[in-house]
C-alpha cells in the first residue's frame, strides 16, 4: 500500500504546483497588485485622497442597499425555495429552472432588460430609472437565486416526522416552521444571504444603465471605482476598490465559518 | 529533388506577394474618437471606401469621452487615427510620441469640425431658459457631463464662463456664476453622449452639449429643440493620425476629412464644416451667433486646463471640491 | 390552505416580476419591428465581430479552467499539502469579488507602468485593449465553477475504489482516467456549462481591460451596451441582447439537464 500511496502522490505535486501557478497568475498577483496600488502611501494618503465625500456616499449606498436586498431575499427566498419543494402546480419545474436565469444572463442584458421596463418608455408606466429603487429591483434580480439554492437542498432532506409529531401535538402552521422548520434552515439561508450580499455589493453590469450617472444619488461603489479609473484616478479607484476587496473576503470567511458550524450541527 | 524545392521556393513566394498584396488592400484603421460622432463616422468611412484611395480600407471604431479616449491611446489603446474634443487632448498624444508635432500644420489648424455649445431643451420649455442667467435660478436642473472626463463638459463651462465676460462681469463674478451652475448639475454623466442620454431619460431641465449633439437627437426625433444662447463658445474639434503601422493609410483618410465631399457629409450630420465654402452653403442650419468667441477668448486651452482643470488646484476641481464631488487625479 | 396559497403566489408573483417580466421584454422589444429588422441588427458586421471574439475567447477559457478546476479539486481533496484550504478561499474569491475589482486589479498589473505591464510592453507584448487581457479577465471570472462542483463530489466518493486500483498495480493516471474521471464527469460537465455562461456573459472586468473599439476588442455584451447608449441603435442592442438570452436559455435547459444527472447520483450539494 505505502509503495501504492507514494506512487499516485508523485503526479500530484505537479499537479499542485500546476494549480497554484495558474491561481498564482490568473488571480493572486492581480490582486496583489490592487492591494498595493491602493495602500500606497499608508493610511494618512488613503484617507486624503481615496477617502472623499463622493466615495463614502458611494459605500454607505452599496452597503445599505445590499443589506436592503438582503431582508428582502430572507424572506422571498426562502418562500420560493418553500413553494417550489413543498407546493405542487402546473409548471412547477420550469418554474424551478427558472430560478437560475440570473446566473445565466449576463448583466448588462439584465440591466438592459430592467431599464426597459422601468426606464423612460416603460412597458408598465413604472418609471423608476435613475433611482435608488431601479438600482434594488437590478440587485434583486442578480440575486435571486441565491438563497432559493442554499435552502431548497435542505428542505428537501428536511425530516417531516417532527413537524408532523408536533401538528399532531396541536402547533399551528406558523409555530411549526418557526420552532422547528426555520432553525433547521438557518445555517443556508444565512449561507445564500451572505452570497446575495456579497453579489449585491459589487454588481455592475445590471446597475450601469439603470443607475445614471448621480453621485450620492444612485452611484454605488463599483460605478464609483469604473467612473474613477475612466477619469484617470487610479489611486482612488483602487482605494475604494481594496475597500470592496476586503468586504468579499470578510463574506467568504462568514460563509466558510457558516459551513462549518452547519456540517459540525448535522452530526 | 533540387526542382521540386525550386519550384516550391517560387510557389511560396508567389503565395507571399499575393497575400502581401492581399494584406496591403485590406487595411484596418482603427479610430479612437469622443462621444458625439457615433453617426457620422460610419457614414464617413463608408463614402472614404468608395474612393480610389479608400478601397479595401476597413474601420474598427472607439468612441467614449474625450479625455478618457486620450488617456486610454496614450495607455495602448490601439489608433490609428483620433478625432478628440479639445486640443490638449491630443497634446497628451504628442507628448506620449504617439502623435507628431506638426498635427496643426495644415489649412485648418488641425480641426476637422467645429461646432457650438447649445441649450438642448424639452418640447414647450417648461420653464423658460433663455439665457445664462436662467440656468441658476432656483428649481433649475442643468446637465452636463463630468469636466474631468468629458471634453465636452470643458467646452460648456468655459462657454459659460465667456459668456458673463461677454455679458461684462469680473472674473470673479464668472467664477460665483460658475460655482451656482455646478449647483444646478444634477449629473456627472463621463461623457456627452451619456449626459444626452440623461438628459433624454428625463433628468433635467436642460442640457449644455454640442449643436451637433443636439442636432443628432432632433434627427432621431426625440422630443426635444435645441437654442443657442447668444454668447456661446465654438467648438472645434481636433483630428490627428498617430504614429502606427498605418500612419501612411491613416493620414491620406484624415486628408480626405478636409475634402468637400467630406466635409459635406460632416454638415449634413450636423457638425459645422471648417471648409468655409461648404458652410456657406448650410448657413440656415448653422446660423451664426452675434457673441460668439473662441476659446483663445479665454486664454486657450493650454491655460485654461491648468488654471480651470487640474485635477487639485484648478478653478474647477475647488469648485466640485466644495460641493463634495470628487476630482480626477 | 390560505396560507399555502399567499406564500405560492406571493412567491411565483415575485418571480415574475423581478424575472419573467424584465427577460420577457427583451424578445418583445428586439422582434416588436419584425424579424428583418432584428436580422438586420444582428447582422451587422460590429456585431457578428462582437460575437466571434466572445466565442473565441470562451473557447480557450472554458478548457482551461476545466483543466485547472479538476486539478485543482484533486489538489484540495485528496492531497494534502499545506496551504490547500487557503487555495480553497482564494478559488471561491471570484464568485465574491465585483468584477470591476477584477478589472481594475488585471489594469493596474498590465498597465505600462505595471508590474508586469512594465516589461511586457517592452517586448511588444500587449495584453491590455487587446485579446490576452480580454482573455484573463475572463479566465479570473469563470474560475470558481468546476473546482466547487468537483471538490464535493471526490469527498463524498473517497479513495476507496481509487486504493484498491492502486495496490493492484495501477499507476496513477489509469486510476485517474478509469476510476475518478468517470465518477466525477457529470460534475465536471455541470461545472462546465457554468463555466461557459459566466465566460459569455461577462462584462464589468472585460469592460475596464478591453477598450471597447467596435470590431477589434469588443465583445459582445460590450456591444449591447455601445449599442444602446448610441442612441440610434437601440434595437441592435436588443437583437444583441436576444442571442445572449438565447444563449442563457440554453445554458439553463442543459443545467437542468446534467444537474439532474448529478443529482440522481446523490453527489450535488455544496
Amino acid at each position: 500500500m505505502p509503495r501504492a500511496r507514494r506512487r499516485a502522490l508523485g503526479a500530484p505535486t505537479l499537479s499542485s504546483g500546476v494549480a497554484l501557478g495558474y491561481l498564482s497568475v490568473v488571480v493572486l498577483i492581480p490582486l496583489a497588485a490592487l492591494v498595493a496600488k491602493g495602500t500606497q502611501g499608508g493610511w494618512h494618503h488613503f484617507w486624503q485622497v481615496a477617502w472623499n465625500p463622493e466615495a463614502q456616499a458611494a459605500l454607505k449606498l452599496t452597503l445599505g442597499l445590499a443589506l436592503a436586498v438582503v431582508g428582502i431575499n430572507a424572506v422571498t427566498g426562502t418562500a420560493l425555495a418553500w413553494t417550489l419543494v413543498r407546493d405542487n402546480f402546473v409548471g412547477k419545474r420550469f418554474v424551478n429552472a427558472l430560478i437560475d436565469l440570473p446566473f445565466a444572463l449576463p448583466t448588462i442584458v439584465a440591466g438592459l432588460t430592467l431599464l426597459a421596463l422601468y426606464g423612460p418608455k416603460s412597458a408598465v408606466h413604472v418609471y423608476a430609472a435613475y433611482t435608488r429603487w431601479g438600482v434594488l429591483m437590478a440587485l434583486l434580480f442578480v440575486t435571486l437565486p441565491f438563497v432559493v439554492r442554499t435552502v431548497q437542498p435542505v428542505l428537501i432532506e428536511l425530516d417531516r416526522e417532527m413537524e408532523e409529531a408536533a401538528a399532531s401535538l396541536g402547533a399551528n402552521r406558523f409555530t411549526i416552521f418557526r420552532r422547528i422548520v426555520f432553525p433547521h434552515l438557518l445555517p443556508a439561508l444565512l449561507s445564500g444571504l451572505a452570497l446575495a450580499f456579497a453579489r449585491a455589493i459589487g454588481e455592475f453590469g445590471a446597475v450601469i444603465l439603470i443607475a445614471g450617472n448621480l453621485p450620492f444619488k444612485t452611484e454605488v461603489a463599483p460605478l464609483y471605482v469604473f467612473q474613477r479609473l475612466e477619469s484617470g484616478d487610479t489611486e482612488g479607484a483602487a482605494g475604494l476598490a481594496v475597500l470592496l476587496l476586503v468586504i468579499s473576503l470578510a463574506v467568504l470567511l462568514g460563509i466558510g465559518g457558516l459551513r462549518r458550524y452547519a456540517t459540525r450541527h448535522d452530526r | 529533388m533540387r526542382r521540386s524545392v525550386s519550384v516550391l521556393l517560387a510557389l511560396a513566394a508567389l503565395a507571399a506577394a499575393t497575400t502581401a498584396g492581399a494584406a496591403k488592400k485590406d487595411t484596418n484603421l482603427a479610430l479612437a474618437a469622443y462621444s458625439i460622432p457615433t453617426a457620422v463616422f460610419p457614414k464617413l468611412e463608408a463614402a472614404y471606401s468608395a474612393t480610389p484611395a479608400g478601397n479595401g480600407v476597413k474601420f474598427s471604431n472607439s468612441f467614449a469621452a474625450s479625455e478618457v479616449q486620450s488617456k486610454a491611446v496614450a495607455a495602448g489603446l490601439p489608433a490609428d487615427v483620433v478625432n478628440f474634443s479639445i486640443s490638449t487632448d491630443v497634446d497628451r498624444l504628442v507628448g506620449a510620441k504617439l502623435v507628431d508635432k506638426n498635427w496643426t500644420k495644415n489649412k485648418y489648424s488641425g480641426f476637422v469640425s467645429k461646432s457650438v455649445v447649445v441649450f438642448v431643451l424639452r418640447n414647450g420649455n417648461p420653464k423658460h431658459i433663455k439665457t445664462w442667467d436662467d440656468l441658476v435660478k432656483p428649481g433649475v436642473d442643468v446637465v452636463f457631463p463630468n469636466p474631468f472626463s468629458s471634453g465636452g463638459a470643458r467646452w460648456d463651462v468655459m462657454a459659460a464662463y465667456g459668456a458673463m465676460l461677454r455679458e461684462g462681469k469680473t472674473h470673479k463674478q464668472a467664477i460665483a456664476y460658475l460655482t451656482q451652475l455646478f449647483k444646478h448639475n444634477v449629473s456627472q454623466d463621463t461623457s456627452g453622449r451619456n449626459a444626452l442620454n440623461t438628459f433624454l431619460a428625463g433628468r433635467g431641465d436642460v442640457l449644455l452639449t454640442y449643436e451637433s449633439d443636439a442636432k443628432s437627437a432632433q434627427a432621431q426625433g426625440k422630443p426635444v429643440f435645441y437654442a443657442i444662447p447668444k454668447a456661446t463658445l465654438q467648438i472645434e474639434t481636433p483630428l490627428a493620425a498617430v504614429n502606427t503601422g498605418n500612419k501612411a493609410e491613416a493620414t491620406k483618410f484624415v486628408n480626405w476629412l478636409y475634402t468637400p465631399v467630406a466635409q459635406t457629409i460632416w454638415a449634413d450630420n450636423g457638425f459645422r464644416p471648417v471648409d468655409l465654402n461648404v458652410l456657406r452653403t448650410y448657413k440656415k442650419q448653422f446660423p451664426p451667433r452675434p457673441q460668439l468667441f473662441r476659446i483663445g477668448y479665454v486664454g486657450g486651452w493650454t491655460k485654461v486646463n491648468t488654471q480651470f482643470f487640474d485635477p487639485t488646484s484648478g478653478i474647477i476641481a475647488k469648485i466640485e471640491q466644495s460641493l463634495g464631488v470628487s476630482t480626477g487625479g | 390552505m390560505t396560507a399555502r396559497r399567499l406564500v405560492r403566489y406571493g412567491s411565483l408573483g415575485y418571480l415574475a416580476l423581478i424575472l419573467i417580466a424584465p427577460v420577457g421584454l427583451i424578445f418583445w422589444r428586439a422582434f416588436e419591428h419584425g424579424f428583418g429588422t432584428f436580422w438586420t441588427a444582428i447582422s451587422n458586421p460590429d456585431a457578428m465581430h462582437a460575437l466571434k471574439l466572445t466565442l473565441e475567447v470562451a473557447v480557450v477559457a472554458v478548457p482551461l479552467n476545466s483543466i485547472f478546476g479538476v486539478l485543482c479539486g484533486l489538489a484540495i481533496v485528496r492531497h494534502r499539502i499545506p496551504g490547500m484550504g487557503i487555495v480553497n478561499a482564494v478559488v471561491d474569491l471570484p464568485m465574491a469579488l465585483s468584477p470591476v475589482v477584477v478589472g481594475l486589479a488585471l489594469y493596474l498589473l498590465y498597465a505600462n507602468n505595471g508590474w508586469f505591464g512594465t516589461w511586457l510592453n517592452e517586448h511588444g507584448v500587449r495584453v491590455l485593449f487587446a485579446y490576452p487581457g480580454i482573455l484573463l479577465a475572463t479566465i479570473f471570472v469563470s474560475l470558481p465553477f468546476v473546482v466547487r462542483e468537483v471538490v464535493p463530489v471526490l469527498r463524498e466518493i473517497g479513495t476507496e475504489q481509487e486504493d484498491a486500483a492502486a495496490t493492484l498495480g495501477a499507476n496513477a493516471f489509469t486510476i485517474f482516467r478509469r476510476i475518478t474521471l468517470p465518477a466525477i464527469q457529470w460534475a465536471v460537465v455541470y461545472g462546465v456549462v457554468l463555466t461557459m455562461a459566466r465566460a459569455l456573459g461577462e462584462f464589468g472586468a472585460v469592460a475596464i481591460v478591453s477598450g471597447g473599439l467596435a470590431g477589434r476588442t469588443q465583445t459582445m455584451t460590450q456591444y449591447v451596451q455601445a449599442a444602446y447608449e448610441n442612441g440610434a441603435n437601440e434595437t441592435g442592442a436588443y437583437a444583441a441582447s436576444v442571442v445572449l438570452a438565447a444563449i442563457a436559455i440554453l445554458t439553463l435547459a442543459l443545467m437542468t439537464v446534467f444537474g439532474q444527472r448529478e443529482d440522481s447520483l446523490g453527489h450535488r450539494g455544496a
